[in-house]
């Protein structure tokens, strides 16, 4: 009922994107055992706080996620669907009323904290309090997901109640989001940066130590909710940022699998190893890297030499070649693949950097550098020090971008330094990334608006007319006029003005020890870690 | 016109001459030093390797050719290809220039910046001496490899950035070294006899000084070559010294040659035979060049 309401409604752009993974899935007929310690690898040295409000990164949601509960989520036994919401703390899905203007949703009694206390519409509607607008002096990475909210708030014990200012399909594939965890009003009111060095949740796990650098350890709440989850006794995550190494854990079985994704020759190495020992779930990944000129910059100021950088690029050539030795598959536009949202092929081919004949592309590029004063142009490549895929797509972009005389060097910088350098706009081009968790469209855009509206672009650019466009189409519930919408604000974005370049959207592989179940891949690695249903058929 | 040179100069000036090395010329070097010349003849190749990289790599090093990615070695690419479908040996040809450049800068500017701290620090003594083995005292205390990690961290990485970093900690390693050889010839009388002629410290440390710690400093010369090739190829490795697309062998070790170690191991093999044997070359080359610069052991 609720799940044909939702589409119906359009559900954001969160049309079905059934067949874009190939799980390995258990059997049906699997029976989940009880017990056993997963230990799994994180590849990262350590989280840079344990706050989900506030951070964006799978160093924090993998280690983090399952001492935690949220409000609703996407459905964990079916989390590559885009539609499939269920609820955690909540009882019910709820029906929009006022318009679609008012989400209601009532809260499970007799939830609590780790600490025994009861959990209730106080600290739901508090949390996303801190995530919809945050304190004077807090950020939350999640603020600019929910422009369309005018307040949330919590009703009596077991109410909690979200007002919109407008109707949007955007809303609740947002509230699904997996860094929403649900905190203690008594402490947020006491410290709200009290979460970023400790955690006290209500998930399936309770916390049971973390050493920096090391590992995370959890073990099974006895009082969790969900009645006969978790399946697990606890687990351990180990942090370890070399590919080498968690490659080698997972081949030694002192670890079970590694949750973000490797690459495809990790892969071949495991089952050509291991055979049956192992299972490889692969999805599309709402996940890619863009590349960003600082409009700031000259001369990546005039269009043209921005035009030219897209031009020069054969993703179509590209994308298959790096497929084998880099998490990247699918050449795409602004919208994940597959998505009813996302461009076809013919589309995509009108486009600046996608045009089917590469050498009339290239001259194109070649035309425009002469016209702009810049043929020749030496730039800097800003890039950051992760392997995959950052590094191997700069490599393949600095080979494409020399066949129109362009010389590029790369400045790989570690992620702190990194991000430090984006803010600050210190950087003639970036290479930049746009990951996602739940797949929505009309927010998964908002990386492309200026910093102004999304405090995560880097391009240094204010564009009124893109604001305009994307404000229509974000107040826009027709998901017909939504697809032609976004068409015209992809065409802008890409080909127009050329804010930033795309290229081919990853692909995640995970390959994991055979007798790891109940967890089933999703297009996104924030997605699905709370391991509640995780077994071990040991 | 007067002359103003004091009339013991001359004398003063030849007794300063340090025992010249042995003129026997290559050949006799050759049969003296057979391990040497091994060494020798590794520094050659490396060295034309680098200097005419273009004439000598049949690729272009940075091209990625995706019709070709992982290819064992073959008579088209003699060391194979990379997984960007790059040729191994045209990387390795201008991974050598890389080399060449961060190791001769290293041991030059660093070498060259230690012969000056450690001469005046020896012959100036008192609180200069003092201040000095210090700060050098200091900066030993860190090994090689990490000093440079934390310059890298400051300065960011990049061919410059690296050569800076490698240079820092090569500084007192050789100004130590210097200043033990200085503070020797600082008491021998030529020198007294110089300052009683009223010479400058300049023409002191530059004509009767210097001159006379050469030996020991250009055998820690090709050491330190050596030794900035290893720690370049390391700081490479760490992801923290030349990026990608540019040719250098510790970057050939990282990434694709950890991730194909199993089904091409020749990504990783060549770049790490090539780093070996020209560390090895250098080594050999500079316990050749000791012996046969060392009046004790040149006639053994």
């Amino acid at each position: 009922m609720i799940r044909t309401l939702l589409a119906a409604a359009g559900l954001g752009a969160a049309l079905c994107i059934a067949p874009l993974t190939n799980a390995a899935a258990p059997a049906a007929a699997d029976t989940p055992k009880r017990g056993g310690i997963l230990t799994f690898m994180i590849p990262a040295d350590a989280p840079p706080s344990f706050d989900g409000h506030r951070e964006t990164t799978y160093a924090t949601v993998h280690a983090v996620a399952p001492f935690y509960s949220v409000l609703i989520r996407i459905n964990p036994d079916n989390p590559s669907s885009t539609t499939d919401f269920v609820c955690d703390l909540c009882t019910e899905m709820p029906t929009p009323t006022d318009g679609g203007k008012t989400y209601t949703f009532k809260i499970r009694e007799g939830v609590t904290f780790h600490d025994g206390s009861p959990l209730t519409a106080a600290d739901v509607a508090a949390s996303w309090q801190e995530i919809i607008h945050p304190r004077e002096g807090m950020s939350s990475a999640r603020e600019s997901y929910f422009i369309m909210v005018d307040k949330v708030e919590a009703s009596d014990a077991t109410t909690v109640v979200f007002r919109l200012k407008f109707a949007t399909n955007a809303f609740l594939p947002s509230l699904a989001d997996p860094f929403a965890w649900i905190y203690k009003k008594e402490i947020l009111d006491k410290d709200p940066r009290w979460f970023e060095k400790n955690i006290m949740g209500s998930g399936p796990f309770k916390f049971a130590g973390y050493e920096i650098g090391q590992s995370i350890k959890g073990v099974r709440n006895p009082d969790y909710y969900h009645k006969g989850r978790p399946y697990l006794d606890g687990f351990i995550g180990i942090f370890a940022a070399k590919q080498a190494v968690r490659v080698d854990a997972i081949r030694a079985d002192r670890a079970a699998v590694e949750f973000r994704g490797l690459p495809p020759s990790a892969r071949d190495e495991l089952v050509r190893e291991l055979g049956d020992q192992i299972t490889v779930q692969t999805s599309d990944w709402n996940c890619g890297n863009l590349v960003t000129p600082n409009h700031k910059r000259k001369p990546f100021d005039d269009v043209r030499v921005r035009r030219a950088l897209a031009l020069a690029i054969d993703s179509w050539h590209g994308a298959p070649a790096l497929a084998k030795i880099a998490t990247v598959h699918t050449v795409a536009g602004i919208v994940f693949p597959g998505s009813p949202l996302a461009a076809t092929k013919e589309e995509l081919q009108t486009l600046a950097g996608f045009w089917p004949d590469i050498g009339k592309s290239r001259e194109e590029a070649k035309r425009l550098l002469k016209e702009a004063g810049a043929e020749g142009l030496k730039f800097e490549l800003m890039n950051r020090n992760v392997d995959q895929p950052y590094k191997y797509v700069a490599t393949w972009l600095i080979d494409e971008w020399s066949k129109v005389g362009l010389q590029v060097t790369q400045r790989v910088l570690p992620t702190g330094p990194f991000f430090d350098a984006l803010r600050h706009g210190t950087f003639d081009v970036t290479v930049d990334f746009n990951c996602q968790s739940v797949v929505n469209p009309l927010m998964d855009i908002g990386k492309f608006l200026p910093h102004s509206v999304y405090a995560e672009n880097y391009g240094n650019y204010d564009d009124e007319k893109e604001i305009a466009l994307y404000q229509a189409l974000l107040h826009e519930t027709d998901t017909v006029k939504q697809r032609s919408m976004i068409r015209e604000f992809e065409k802008y974005v890409l080909d127009t003005q050329v804010h930033m370049l795309m290229t081919p959207w990853w692909n995640r592989i995970i390959p994991a020890r055979s007798y790891v179940k109940g967890w089933k891949i999703s297009p996104s690695h924030y997605l699905n870690q709370d391991l509640a249903n995780v077994w071990l058929d040991k | 016109m007067v002359d103003l040179t004091p009339p013991c100069a001359s004398a003063v000036d030849t007794a300063a001459e340090s025992p010249r090395p042995s003129r026997e010329g290559i050949i006799g070097f050759c049969r003296r030093q057979p391990l040497g010349t091994v060494g020798l003849v590794l520094v050659l190749v490396m060295a034309v390797a680098g200097l005419s990289a273009e004439w000598i790599a049949p690729y272009n090093p940075t091209s990625n050719d995706f019709a070709a990615m992982t290819e064992p070695p073959s008579w088209a690419h003699l060391m194979g290809t990379d997984q960007f479908g790059r040729d191994l040996f045209s990387r390795i040809v201008f991974g050598a220039r890389t080399a060449l450049i961060v190791g001769f800068s290293c041991a030059i500017i660093g070498g060259g910046a230690g012969l000056v701290l450690g001469v005046a620090s020896a012959y100036f003594g008192g609180r200069l001496d003092l201040v000095l083995q210090r700060v050098m005292d200091v900066v030993m205390a860190f090994p090689l490899i990490i000093m440079a990690l934390a310059v890298i961290a400051i300065f960011g990485s990049g061919v410059y950035n690296v050569i800076v970093a490698i240079t820092i900690p090569l500084i007192p390693r050789c100004a130590r070294v210097v200043r033990s050889s200085a503070l020797a010839i600082r008491e021998v009388p030529y020198i007294d006899a110089a300052r009683a002629c009223g010479f400058g410290h300049t023409r002191i440390i530059l004509r009767h000084m210097v001159p006379n710690v050469l030996a020991p400093f250009l055998i820690m010369l090709t050491a330190f070559v050596g030794q900035a090739i290893l720690a370049e190829a390391s700081l490479s490795y760490l992801g923290l010294g030349v990026q990608e697309p540019t040719a250098a062998w510790g970057l050939m070790l990282q990434g694709g040659a950890e991730e194909y170690a199993s089904t091409a191991p020749w990504i990783a093999i060549f770049p790490g035979l090539a780093i070996a044997l020209t560390v090895f070359g250098f080594s050999l080359f500079g316990d050749a060049l000791r012996d046969a610069l060392d009046p004790k052991l040149r006639d053994r």
